[in-house]
C-alpha cells in the first residue's frame, strides 16, 4: 500500500491535534462525582460519562498520575469538550486548566455545598450547549502525519506471535516512515526478549531510559511476587491457547513493532511524545490499563492484536481487533474488525494482512465504529502505583 | 494444508494452527522465516494454538522459538510430542 499521499477526515482540534472522534465526555474527578457524572449524561444526549473507581486520598506519584491520566484523557483531540465534576472544587480546577490549556471548551463543578441535583441541573446546561456545538463540528481532509496510532496486544495466544502481531508490525513498518506517531508498551511483557527491544532504540540515551523503565517494573515484580508469576504472566487465559512461558509471550508481542522502525523516545504512564516516530510506554500489559494510557498520552486509533478473544474497548480511543485465530475468529466474529486467519492457512502474506489491517485503520479513522464501539465497551481503568492515604 | 506453523527453521518447536489434531496423525508443517516445509507424526492430541517438538529435546534443555530462548525443558519432550506447560518452564522470575 502506498501511503506517500494518504489521509484521513479527522477533526482538527484548537491546538492542532486531530481527532477521529468527537465525544462531549463528563469526567469525573473521583468516585463520588460518578452518580453525578452519569446523571448529567442521562439527561444529554450525545454526552458520554467515563466513570472510575479512584481520585481520593491519593498522593505523591500515584496522585500525578491519576491527574495526568484525567487531564490527558480531557485533552485527547477524540473529545470535543468536557464537563469536569469533582466532590470538591480544588481539585475539579486542576483538572480543567490542564484540559483548558488544548484550548477546546472545558468546564468544571465542585459538589459540596450544591448537593448532586444542583450540581446535575448546571452541567447539565452546560453540557446541552456543548453536545449541540459539537455537532456542528465538521471533519477535514487531514495528512496521515496527523494520525497518533497506538497498539497493545490482549488474550494472546501463539497465533498472536505468528498471525496478529506481525500484521501490526507490518503496519508500524509501513506507517513509521511516513511521520506518524506510534507506541507500544506492556512493560513485563518484554521479559525475555528485553535486550531485542534495547537493540532497536535509535540512541543510547533512549536505550538507557528503556532500560531504566524496564527494571523498574521488574523491582516492582521481585519485591511483590509469591512463587514465580505463572499465574499471571502469561495469564490463564495465555497457557489455554498454547503459550507456555513469559519468554515466548513476549517475543510474540514484540512482533508487534515490526520489523524496521526504530524506537524514538520513551514515555512514562500517560506522558505525551513530543515529536513523531515509534515511542515505547512503561505501562501495565493489563489491556484496559494500558489502552487508557494511551489514550491519555494522546492517541486517536489503537491496533489491538489478539488470539484468543480479548473483547476489551475505550470510551475515547476506537479500538480495532485483528486476529488469526480461526477458532476465535469462528465464535467470537462480533469482536474481530480484522481477520488475518489466512496468513496461517498460507493463503495471505504478511504484506496483504498488514494492507488489510491499514484498509480498515483507515475507514475506523474516517468515522466507521470498530467492533468494540457498537458493542458499548468502554473500559477505562485508572493505573495505581501503591495504597492510597 | 498447513497443520503446524514454524517461526524459523532453528526453532525446537512448532504451533499448530488447526482443531482436531489426534496423536498418531501425519501433519504439515510450514517454516514461515525460511519458506521450508516439514512433516511430523503428533505423539498426543493437541489443541490449536499448543506446541509440539520438531525435535528430540531432553531434560533441561533450552527451548528455542523465534531463534531466541523462550525458557527449559523439566522433562525429555519426544519428536511430535505436546510441548507446554507440563514440559517447558520459564528461566525468569
Amino acid at each position: 500500500m502506498d501511503l506517500s499521499k494518504a489521509t484521513f477526515q479527522g477533526y482538527k482540534r484548537e491546538n492542532g491535534r486531530v481527532g477521529v472522534r468527537n465525544h462531549v465526555i463528563i469526567l469525573p474527578v473521583d468516585d463520588l462525582s460518578n452518580a453525578a457524572a452519569e446523571a448529567v449524561a442521562h439527561n444529554i444526549k450525545g454526552a458520554m460519562a467515563i466513570p472510575h473507581p479512584y481520585g481520593r486520598l491519593q498522593f505523591g506519584a500515584d496522585l500525578e498520575l491519576h491527574f495526568r491520566t484525567l487531564i490527558g484523557t480531557g485533552s485527547n483531540p477524540n473529545v470535543a469538550a468536557v464537563v469536569v465534576i469533582g466532590i470538591e472544587d480544588g481539585w475539579t480546577k486542576l483538572i480543567v486548566d490542564g484540559i483548558a490549556k488544548t484550548g477546546k471548551p472545558v468546564v468544571g463543578f465542585g459538589i459540596e455545598q450544591h448537593g448532586d441535583h444542583d450540581t446535575i441541573l448546571r452541567a447539565s446546561k452546560v453540557a446541552k450547549e456543548y453536545v449541540q456545538w459539537a455537532s456542528e463540528l465538521q471533519r477535514e481532509t487531514r495528512p496521515l502525519k496527523d494520525l497518533w496510532v497506538s497498539t497493545k496486544c490482549g488474550e494472546s495466544d501463539t497465533t498472536s506471535g505468528c498471525g496478529a502481531n506481525p500484521t501490526v508490525g507490518n503496519a508500524f513498518d509501513k506507517l513509521y516512515p511516513h511521520g506518524t506517531t506510534l507506541v507500544f508498551g506492556e512493560t513485563t511483557e518484554l521479559t525475555g526478549g528485553e535486550h531485542l527491544v534495547a537493540a532497536r532504540c535509535r540512541t543510547d540515551e533512549v536505550r538507557k531510559k528503556f532500560q531504566f523503565m524496564f527494571d523498574r517494573y521488574q523491582d516492582v515484580i521481585n519485591r511483590h511476587k509469591t512463587s514465580d508469576l505463572s499465574d499471571s504472566q502469561p495469564t490463564k487465559g495465555n497457557i489455554l491457547g498454547g503459550l507456555t512461558t513469559i519468554e515466548e509471550k513476549a517475543l510474540g508481542n514484540i512482533q508487534k513493532i515490526g520489523r524496521k522502525c526504530l524506537i524514538d523516545g520513551v514515555l512514562d504512564k500517560a506522558e505525551e511524545p513530543t515529536g513523531p516516530g515509534l515511542w515505547f510506554m512503561d505501562s501495565s500489559s493489563a489491556a484496559a490499563e494500558m489502552v487508557t494510557l494511551c489514550a491519555a498520552s494522546g492517541y486517536v486509533v489503537h491496533l489491538f492484536p489478539t488470539g484468543q478473544g480479548n473483547v476489551i474497548g475505550n470510551p475515547i480511543l476506537p479500538v480495532i481487533k485483528i486476529c488469526a485465530n480461526p477458532r476465535t475468529v469462528r465464535t467470537m466474529s462480533e469482536h474481530v474488525d480484522v481477520d488475518v486467519s489466512g496468513l496461517l492457512r498460507r493463503e495471505m502474506s504478511p504484506d496483504d494482512a498488514g494492507d488489510k489491517l491499514l484498509d480498515c485503520m483507515f475507514r475506523t479513522a474516517n468515522g466507521r465504529l470498530t467492533a468494540a464501539e457498537a458493542l458499548g465497551h468502554r473500559e477505562f481503568v485508572l493505573t495505581r502505583l501503591y495504597e492510597s492515604a | 494444508m498447513i497443520h503446524f506453523v514454524v517461526h524459523d527453521e532453528h526453532d525446537s518447536v512448532g504451533v499448530v494452527v488447526v482443531e482436531g489434531v489426534k496423536a498418531g496423525q501425519d501433519l504439515a508443517g510450514w517454516i514461515m522465516d525460511q519458506n521450508k516445509d516439514l512433516k511430523i507424526k503428533a505423539l498426543n492430541d493437541i489443541p490449536i494454538g499448543h506446541k509440539l517438538a520438531i525435535r528430540e529435546l531432553k531434560d533441561k534443555d533450552t527451548v528455542i522459538k523465534y531463534g531466541v530462548d523462550i525458557g527449559r525443558t523439566v522433562a525429555a519432550i519426544k519428536l511430535g510430542e505436546h510441548a507446554h506447560v507440563h514440559n517447558i518452564k520459564t528461566k525468569r522470575w
